[in-house]
């Protein structure tokens, strides 16, 4: 029952509610993955699946319009650095790769683990873009597809 | 300094994609510069080693408990046929990969390459190591089908399916091993299998491993994949599989296991020669009658690779010694007649035996450089091949293996005809049709060659400060077998 | 015991689909299934009975729990696995363009 741009009206209306509670949700199990089980992974997956939700709502176009390829290419790869980046910083501030080189805190409050969080942020923004540029890829666009990011994550 | 192995192309990868959106060309300047200084790292870690084993704790958490990177000699000589060939391969690909749409990503999966197969040769954790091989395993699939040919993708889906059997393979040995001795870390895992009996499930892992690691080698009745993989990729990365990554995702992470993990009993043993000589006589039985360029040379990396896992399975030091210096050379040559193969194909625009011809004329460099890698590969004395191979018929005879050393010559034999009809129908007979125009290819792909032909003669010419500075340190290894354990955990 | 054993039928159901159907999508789902079985067999490696979750918290401490780390190498072998799958599906994709078929016998361009 497909229109010329997305879905009926209902579910427009429906994924304009649910869509940022999911991506909220998605912030929220990321934010506190180094106190309850979940992380950058899961929380990047459900950050994707709101993406991919708004794709199969409103078409290709609409959303694509407003992420474009690059841009989810680009956050991807800014993930990936970021990530990367924390792991050399454990070398160049402490002398150990990886090494947590951030004050731990408090255990159990959210500021707290040192570079974990920002670990998590980091598998958060690669996840979150390489699943839904392997969606967009896959479903849609059709394009040349050498992309496993998915793999790299890990 | 030994994260850098690993951390220095894994931030290559993740950069090319985002400079390559402002500037196009700098993702080769990128890739080439991280590949060049990965050599240099890897020759200074000969230095490094000279003192014992190095163990780097990951995040300062102590082996057996975190996870833990360790440099001996072994894997300093799979860094530096990584990085060595790695480095020239992709000083080979500048020119090369411009004809394809997307260099930028070609640069980008080649660096998640080297990472992975880095890793796997530094790591010192039986799951790690897992993980390494499948970041190799997944770039060298996305760069087979890189071309997006129809009998490209249908290689590439080809080996994904054996090599994910062989990756569950693995996974499930992986997981009977950490059932029964509850770690993961591969010296702390030797210390706790002290004696395998019969009905150990240990043995049974094993079995999993030759399984798994002889799929991701191509031994013989594995090899299925190999003959249609490798041509298909684009002729550099041809190379890179056929002279790096089988060896080090296969070969190399198989003798890890067997003997540093495991231990090796006269029973693996036998099977690890039997599967050398098998591979050995039908790779190159398989070859002999092929037109395909670059297909003949995949079959000749099967029966290649046979004589490397012939000399290791030995297990006596100049077996091993053999072994790892064969794979060291066999590294050279068959790159070395892969990127030759690259070359005649993009000069000529075929790579059909029978189509050319006379090319050593309209291509003196190319021609020049084959020459070499033919005569090497087919073992002709002052060349690196013929030592190796000298190496191993020796060991084969003193350990009264009389059979595996005939094939061993008959092999050798059989590859010097199958080369010579090579060096015959591409390059020395009169010029047919289409190799007319032919002209010699750009500086670079020269470049990569050049510098691997001068490094074929070098290695068969200086052979013997080389097999002491480098090969036998690296046999030591593989022969002190689970005393490993002992170097990395200390005690 | 039997439940090894119910894991290794589930990799051998897995092993069969991926190598005898002749449809590359069932082979993709063949090899998802084998995956999981070795996920499985991991995760029984660490299980207890009657034990709670992993995860230390500010209230109770937990005393008999699961081994952990099967877990976290599995939360690994999953994402690898998705990275795999995507790759397969990717290319099965062009390999139906080129070919306009998924059946195997009838994608055979390579032979020799």
């Amino acid at each position: 029952m497909r229109q010329e741009s997305g879905m009926t009206l209902i579910v427009k209306r429906i994924t304009r509610i649910t869509v940022s509670l999911i991506f909220l949700f998605g912030v929220y199990i990321m934010l506190h993955g180094h106190l309850t089980p979940g992380g950058g992974f899961a929380g990047g997956v459900i950050i994707a699946l709101s993406f991919i939700h708004l794709v199969l709502a409103f078409g290709k176009k609409a959303a694509l319009k407003r992420i474009s390829e690059t841009t989810i290419s680009a956050f991807e790869s800014i993930g990936g650095v970021f990530f990367w980046s924390i792991a050399l910083g454990g070398l160049l501030f402490s002398g150990v790769y990886f090494l947590n080189f951030l004050p731990k805190g408090e255990a159990f409050s959210l500021f707290s683990a040192g570079t974990i969080v920002f670990c998590n942020i980091a598998i958060f923004l690669k996840v979150g873009a390489g699943l839904f540029a392997i969606f967009v890829a896959l479903a849609f666009l059709r394009m040349p597809d050498e992309k496993e990011e998915g793999g790299k994550a890990a | 300094m030994i994260p850098l192995f690993v951390a220095i192309p894994l931030g290559a990868a993740f950069i090319i994609p985002l400079i390559s959106k402002i500037r196009e060309g700098s993702a080769r300047w990128i890739a080439a510069g991280s590949a060049l200084a990965l050599l240099c790292l890897s020759v200074s870690s000969l230095w490094w080693v000279r003192k014992g084993v190095l163990v780097y704790s990951v995040g300062g958490w102590k082996p057996p408990f975190g996870i833990c990177m360790v440099l001996d000699h072994l894997s300093v000589l799979m860094l530096l046929v990584i990085n060595l060939i790695g480095f020239l391969v992709l000083l080979y690909s500048l020119d090369y990969i411009k004809k394809y749409t997307a260099p930028s990503l070609y640069y980008t999966l080649f660096s998640l390459l080297l990472a992975g197969l880095n890793g796997l040769a530094i790591s010192g954790d039986l799951f790690n190591l897992f993980v390494f091989l499948e970041i190799a395993s997944i770039s060298s699939y996305a760069l087979i089908a890189f071309g997006t040919e129809a009998e490209e993708l249908e290689a590439s889906f080809k080996y994904l399916v054996l090599g994910n059997v062989a990756d569950l393979l693995i996974l499930f040995a992986i997981g009977v091993l950490f059932g029964r001795a509850s770690t993961l870390n591969m010296a702390d895992l030797a210390r706790s299998l002290q004696s395998i009996s019969l009905t150990d499930p240990v043995l049974y892992a094993a079995a999993l491993f030759i399984v798994g690691f002889g799929l991701k080698t191509a031994l013989v009745p594995f090899h299925a994949w190999l003959p249609d993989a490798h041509p298909a990729a684009p002729a550099p990365m041809s190379a890179m599989l056929s002279g790096v990554v089988i060896k080090v995702v296969g070969v190399y992470a198989l003798t890890r296991v067997i003997f540093s993990v495991i231990g090796i009993t006269p029973l693996i043993s036998s099977v690890l020669m039997f599967l050398g000589i098998v591979s050995m006589a039908a790779g190159v039985l398989l070859a002999i009658g092929q037109w395909d360029f670059k297909r003949l040379l995949a079959y000749h990396s099967i029966s290649q690779i046979g004589y490397v896992v012939f000399g290791i399975g030995l297990g006596t030091p100049l077996g091993v010694a053999g072994g790892l210096f064969h794979l060291f050379n066999h590294s050279l040559f068959k790159s070395l007649l892969f990127l030759n193969s690259g070359a005649v194909e993009h000069a000529t625009g075929t790579r059909d035996l029978r189509k050319l011809g006379g090319l050593c004329r309209t291509m003196p460099v190319t021609s020049a450089t084959s020459l070499v890698a033919s005569l090497s590969i087919a073992g002709v004395p002052p060349l690196c091949g013929f030592w190796s191979k000298l190496l191993i018929i020796m060991a084969a005879f003193q350990a009264g293996h009389t059979i595996g050393a005939v094939v061993c010559i008959l092999t050798a034999l059989v590859t010097l005809a199958s080369f010579l009809k090579v060096q015959k129908f591409a390059f020395l007979r009169a010029a047919e049709g289409l190799c007319k125009g032919a002209r010699e290819v750009p500086f670079f792909m020269l470049a990569g060659m050049v510098l691997l032909a001068l490094l074929c003669i070098a290695a068969g010419v200086f052979f013997s400060p080389f097999l002491e500075l480098v090969i036998t340190p690296a046999a030591q290894v593989i022969l002190e077998g689970r005393r490993y354990a002992g170097f990395v955990l200390g005690g | 015991m039997s439940l090894y054993a119910l894991c290794f039928i589930l990799f051998s159901i897995g092993l069969y689909c991926l190598l005898v159907k002749r449809n590359l999508v069932k082979k993709i789902i063949g090899l998802g299934i084998a995956e999981y079985a070795v996920n499985l067999f991991f995760i029984l490696l660490g299980f207890k009975e009657n034990a709670e979750a992993p995860i230390i918290d500010k209230y109770a401490a937990t005393q008999n729990f699961v081994d952990p780390l099967p877990q976290a190498l599995i939360l690994t072998s999953i994402v690898i696995g998705l990275g795999v799958m995507a790759v397969m599906v990717a290319i099965s994709v062009r390999i139906y363009e080129k070919y306009r078929t998924f059946d195997i016998r009838e994608i055979r361009r390579l032979k020799g």
